[in-house]
């Protein structure tokens, strides 16, 4: 038998919610939650332990924790490691396509990922790692495991991979060279057939958009600032009820001259992290307070009297760029010069 | 040309891959303009300070500590 080790964030692993979320490292006997699942498909492999690791705890101490894991990985002398299925997941996601490509760089064994394709776990990678890809969600559990069990089961046996589409993992960016059985005439035309139908698919991934920096504020002293947040800050009671995961929108409040977000008139409802600490003081995630001084003190001009919010948990690449050019064409509008965007 | 934005999260590594191009590395994922006042000036002295400085795409700064 193979020996492999599965990594798995506190939630998967049984430890605890979002309350759990800085635990630090803990390595766990055999197959836990969804490795269970994945155990029972694997054939040749066993998974000998589980390490975990709180979410939040890796975001925030991301080389610790992979020292750490390192660490309790090497003693299991594994020949593959296996790494979530983190979903959309961004914090778990990025946990796991870092101790995958860590093993493989620095054990030199095979490792695997599984998760979404806009994942930004899957940039980490950055091709490095073998990544099953996923729903967007847990609901596609049953049909990541298996799939994730042929990948392990071709990475440890080498044997060569077909192409992503058809083994169900995501591009790297490899271009390989394949003999076919029609010559260029017949192909390009079955491809203009296919596309007139109405199939379009492209082995080319999307990608970030990337925009060069702006170019820096001239005077902050003269300057209008705006406070934007994804971190789900609304009104008490979420007037206009915005989702705490996968929002469809972004809302917009006015601050009506208020000094600071008041506890108990501020809340957030975000689905992606422990809210205890937020709603204690909602200035922890929009720094009101703070800059409602530092605008008395001549530091910055004047503060725009609206703050944008919306929830960045598990939203759609294509619906977060929507929303930022939609915000920006109004802090544009507005004459905005400056924007503290806060991101949890 | 857009409107000079800097982003303050505890999760740097995810902003530089999605393109944020002006990034402050805020304390904790629950609270990234730290837990009481002291703390969030010098976030927000720091996160400022990155809105009047020239930068390359995806740049990361920290805050100093107290």
């Amino acid at each position: 038998m193979v020996r492999a080790v599965h990594y798995l964030n506190q939630f998967f692993a049984g430890l605890g919610g979002e309350e759990a979320a800085g635990t630090p490292p803990t390595r766990l006997d055999g197959p836990v939650g969804p490795g269970r699942g994945l155990a029972a498909e694997l054939d040749g492999i066993e998974v000998v332990a589980t390490l975990a690791c709180g979410d939040d705890y890796f975001g925030e101490h991301e080389e610790e924790a992979l020292a750490r894991l390192l660490d309790f990985l090497e003693a299991e002398r594994p020949e593959l490691l296996v790494a979530g299925p983190a979903f959309g997941s961004g914090r778990y996601g990025l946990a796991c396509a870092r101790i995958s490509r860590t093993a493989s760089e620095r054990l030199g064994i095979p490792a695997l990922a599984a998760m979404h394709e806009e994942n930004p776990g899957v940039a980490v990678a950055n091709g490095a790692v073998l990544i099953a890809a996923t729903a967007g969600n847990v609901a596609g559990m049953r049909e990541a495991l298996p799939r994730m069990a042929r990948l392990a089961e071709a990475l440890v046996s080498g044997r060569a991979l077909g192409p992503p589409a058809q083994e169900g993992y995501l591009p790297r960016g490899f271009r390989r060279n394949e003999l076919a059985e029609k010559p260029g005439a017949e192909r390009a035309l079955d491809l203009l057939l296919a596309k007139l139908a109405g199939d379009v698919g492209s082995e080319v991934a999307g990608g970030f958009d990337r925009v060069p920096p702006p170019p820096p504020v001239g005077d902050l002293s003269r300057a209008l600032v705006a406070l934007v947040t994804e971190a789900g800050c609304v009104p008490q009671g979420n007037p206009d009820r915005l989702p705490t995961i996968r929002a469809r929108g972004w809302l917009r409040y006015e601050l009506g001259g208020a000094p600071r977000l008041e506890p108990g008139r501020y809340e957030s409802v975000h689905g992606g992290f422990d809210v205890s600490l937020a709603n204690e003081d909602p200035n922890r995630l929009v720094p009101l307070d703070t800059v409602r001084t530092l605008v008395a003190e001549g530091r910055l001009g004047r503060l725009h009297d609206v703050y944008y919010t919306t929830t960045g948990n598990g939203t759609p690449v294509a619906a977060a760029t929507r929303f930022g050019r939609e915000i920006a064409a109004e802090l544009t509008d507005a004459g905005v010069e400056a924007v503290l965007l806060s991101g949890t | 040309m857009g409107v000079p934005t800097v982003f303050v999260t505890s999760l740097p590594t995810i902003a530089t891959m999605v393109g944020a191009n002006r990034i402050v590395r805020g304390p904790a994922i629950t609270h990234p303009f730290g837990l009481d006042e002291a703390e969030r000036r010098r976030i927000v002295e720091r996160a400022l300070e990155m809105l009047e400085t020239e930068v390359e795409p995806t740049t990361v700064w920290e805050v100093d500590p107290a």
